[in-house]
């Protein structure tokens, strides 16, 4: 009872009728069979003023949920689980025109030509010293292997980069300490270059690239430095070394077999696969002094210009191949149980935890031991020249969880690890060093990848962990067949860990990234300034808004501010014109877009920000008075908020003629 | 009688996109209830105040905002007044025209009607004005509740709007 009082107590409210309490208390009884043990429950009296952030206040960490099939990034608040922004990356939107602007639809440019769509799965925080900086975040495109980065000041997909020679983009996008790479590996190993070839030569024909692209540490702009070509194994997942281990990037692998079919069976026949140690300061040095081998590729690199308020895409026509037997002491393997597919290190640098996925335990790699087994030659053989260290001289210790399916680590800087067991369902706290499992709590269900503030960097911040579950099951009311998957957030500041609430995410979030809303708070960018605008459609003033044509294309140069677009009255423009609105947001002020939209228009409205240019072309294909409109609620006069397009036969000879308020 | 003008008009309207003609002759089919409306609105606007707000003396009155107190030199500085001509130009003339009421006030012979701090004030945060200023909450009312948007200019630029505004 004193946990529904506290409930109570929490929403101000003081009259508490008897029977809702009963009904309250039913609920907890039946809640509490439905699950076993409702002691984790959200229902428990602490966990819903831990999670309660008032009208007012905000939440105190922000977390980035990577949205898997959708192709986006999205925001939500920790403790709340309140999601604050859907951020389009790889895919059209029409809430704010992504992909379907004109200034926008070159970001999707891909050598497959304009595609779309992507799977997003791994967020990573840009860092300085090992300490993230909120300046951007990274985001890899799965299955058009792209990496996309986005500012933590406007929330936008400020550049988009194909990687060439990748497919199965899934060991990406990960950081180094001082954002000097992105770092993207390939899952799937394919002929390098492409070319028509037998599937079943597979073995010893295809190679894994893994890319490091350079990051400049200004403007953020990506660069691919060099791609590793690496035996044909599938690069899972990977992550940077950080303090002593600076310099060296570690990949988890499975398939070592090399196997092309039937993968689920034919790819777990090794004992052990590998984790493979990278290390890129010396392969940077390699190539810094002329080595490594130019190969023609053609892949895109799309940037998104704040001035000019324009995306352009430049083809590029060569990448930079290093052979990793040729740069010798760079690259090495270490035998890893069982498929492993989490690959994480600890906010030292010493542990390298490999997450063996079929199997029940963790085995944690020691970079200190590995140097001296690289010092003292101990190899165990090797793999297409590459050497393979003994499992027992770098293995630091083994979990022994208890748990089955152990997926994904992340570390609280207090000395713990956090890792999740997808088939076992939970979450297993350990502690770094004695390998000692502290406290475990069941997720609802099928958990993958989990976040701590920080928790990959040298920096956590150990209070709160969000589990992005699979599977929703019971969460929600269930109807249809598939429901939003389910994020559960736990305290972890005491020494167990506490169920204090679950949330709906959008599409599939695989891995996420999160940090203090401090870090954002001040660059947060409000509006962009007018006098800033270089697009070159833009009007800066409303006395050059004006309506041009050349041939079929009819230009239309318009403003607006609240509540009227300047001209909103247009004639002279026929049936089978290309007809591009140009649209310039007067409004210098904060949280005041216009929207824009035609009837018949066939891509989508825009949502045109403070001071910004945006396009939208319309090809008219029937005479009439067209109207539109401001699709954003702007004012108390945002009803008033349109305009009419007067379309003629394609034979009128009307000239062209625009105004306002005449 | 009249109203079978209007009907007529449509009629004959219809008869011409039927057949394909271009031009149609304006036809002012609701000019009976407009000036009804316009008779309506002159009899019951000024029942609280006689004089409407943008027509209001009110220059002792500095409004609310961060300009308290600003004495202007008898001299109209040109070179400031220049650089408030473009500024207002970029920022304002969406909505103002200098001699001509539009989406808001005309300027004609503001610092008659207005202080210079209230001018200021009244750029710098519309909002605020509207929330706490007798006179600027009416003439959101006056002018159809199209509320001023703030464009986030500095003092200074909104200091050469106002010597521009001494030129009008």
């Amino acid at each position: 009872m004193n946990n529904i009082k506290s409930n109570f107590k929490l929403k101000q409210m003081k009259k508490i009728s008897y029977s809702v309490m009963a009904l309250f208390a039913a609920a907890t009884l039946f809640t509490g069979c439905n699950q076993q043990g409702s002691a984790n429950g959200a229902l428990s009296s602490s966990a819903a003023e831990k999670v309660y952030v008032a009208p007012g206040e905000q939440d105190e960490y922000y977390a980035f949920l990577s949205g898997g099939y959708s192709g986006n990034l999205t925001v939500y608040g920790l403790p709340s689980g309140r999601m604050f922004k859907e951020i389009p990356v790889f895919s059209q939107f029409p809430t704010s025109g992504y992909g379907y602007s004109e200034e926008t639809k070159p970001m999707l440019n891909t050598s497959f030509g304009f595609v779309p769509w992507d799977d997003l799965h791994h967020p990573d925080i840009s860092q300085t010293n090992g300490e993230l900086d909120g300046r951007w975040i990274f985001v890899n495109g799965n299955n058009t292997p792209r990496i996309a980065r986005v500012s933590l000041s406007t929330f936008e997909t400020e550049e988009i980069i194909e990687i060439p020679n990748s497919a199965g983009n899934h060991s990406s996008s990960f950081i180094t300490e001082n954002t000097e790479y992105v770092i993207a590996g390939t899952r799937f190993s394919v002929p390098v270059p492409q070319r028509d070839m037998p599937i079943n030569e597979y073995k010893g024909n295809f190679k894994g690239a893994l890319s490091f692209i350079s990051v400049a540490p200004e403007t953020g702009r990506l660069d691919i430095k060099f791609q590793v070509l690496m035996p044909g194994f599938n690069y899972d997942l990977s992550h940077p070394g950080r303090g002593a281990s600076h310099g060296w990037h570690f990949f988890s692998t499975y398939n070592t077999e090399e196997s092309n079919s039937l993968m689920e069976v034919n790819a777990s026949q090794n004992d052990k696969d590998f984790i493979a140690a990278v290390n890129w300061k010396k392969i940077e040095e390699y190539v810094n002094n002329g080595g490594g081998t130019k190969m023609a590729a053609n892949y895109a690199h799309n940037v998104y210009n704040d001035e000019t308020h324009m995306g352009t895409t430049t083809m590029k026509k060569e990448v930079l191949t290093v052979d990793p037997t040729e740069v010798p002491g760079a690259v090495f393997f270490l035998p890893t149980p069982k498929s492993p597919h989490g690959c994480d290190v600890d906010p030292s640098g010493e542990y390298i935890i490999g997450a063996g996925k079929l199997s029940a335990d963790l085995t944690v790699h020691s970079f200190t031991k590995m140097l001296s087994a690289i010092e003292g030659e101990k190899f165990d053989g090797e793999a297409y020249g590459i050497p393979i260290l003994k499992f027992e001289d770098v293995m630091a210790g083994v979990v022994r969880s208890g748990g089955l399916g152990p997926l994904h680590t992340e570390f609280d800087g207090k000395g713990n690890a956090y890792t999740t067991f997808f088939i076992s369902s939970e979450v297993v706290k350990w502690q770094l060093g004695s390998w000692e499992v502290i406290d475990r709590k069941p997720t609802y269900y099928s958990v993958g990848h989990l976040m701590i503030p920080g928790g990959n960097s040298r920096k956590p911040f150990g209070k709160y962990v969000v589990a992005m579950n699979k599977i929703t099951k019971d969460r929600y009311l269930p109807t249809g067949p598939e429901m939003e998957h389910s994020a559960q957030i736990y305290d972890i500041s005491g020494e167990k860990m506490e169920l204090i609430y679950d949330f709906p995410t959008h599409g599939e979030p695989h891995y996420a990234a999160g940090c203090p809303a401090e870090l954002l708070r001040d660059n947060s960018k409000k509006i962009y300034r007018l006098d800033e605008n270089k697009h070159p459609y833009a009007v800066t003033s409303p006395d050059q808004a004006r309506v041009e044509r050349s041939g079929k294309e009819v230009h239309i140069y318009m403003s607006t501010i609240r509540s009227h677009f300047t001209p909103d009255n247009i004639e002279g423009i026929k049936v089978g014109d290309k007809v591009y609105f140009h649209i310039t947001n007067h409004e210098q002020d904060f949280d005041v877009p216009h929207g824009f939209s035609i009837i018949g228009q066939n891509t989508s409205e825009l949502l045109i920000m403070p001071g910004q240019t945006k396009t939208s072309i319309w090809e008219p294909k029937q005479v009439g008075v067209w109207p539109f409109y401001c699709t954003d609620f702007c004012s108390a006069l945002h009803q008033e908020m349109q305009g009419y397009v007067r379309v003629s036969p394609a034979s009128s000879s009307l000239p062209l003629s625009w105004s306002l308020g005449e | 009688m009249k109203s079978c003008i209007p009907i007529c008009a449509c009629l004959f309207s219809l008869l011409l996109i039927a057949c394909g003609g271009k031009e149609e002759k304006k036809e002012d089919g609701f000019s009976v209830t407009r000036t009804k409306t316009e008779q309506k609105s002159e009899s019951t606007a000024p029942v609280t105040d006689e004089v409407p707000a943008s027509k209001r003396v009110i220059l002792d009155e500095k409004g609310v905002g961060q300009i308290k107190s600003l004495t202007l030199d008898p001299t109209i500085d040109t070179a400031m007044a220049e650089a408030g001509a473009a500024i207002f130009k970029t920022n304002c003339t969406a909505c103002h025209k200098p001699y001509k009421r539009f989406i808001g006030p005309s300027f004609d012979g503001i610092l008659e009607r207005r202080s210079p701090e209230w001018i200021m004030n009244m750029i710098l945060d519309p909002q605020l004005m509207v929330e706490q200023d007798r006179c600027a909450k009416d003439l959101l009312v006056e002018f159809n509740g199209a509320a001023m948007a703030n464009q986030n200019l500095t003092v200074e630029q909104s200091r050469s709007i106002l010597e521009y505004f001494r030129t009008l």
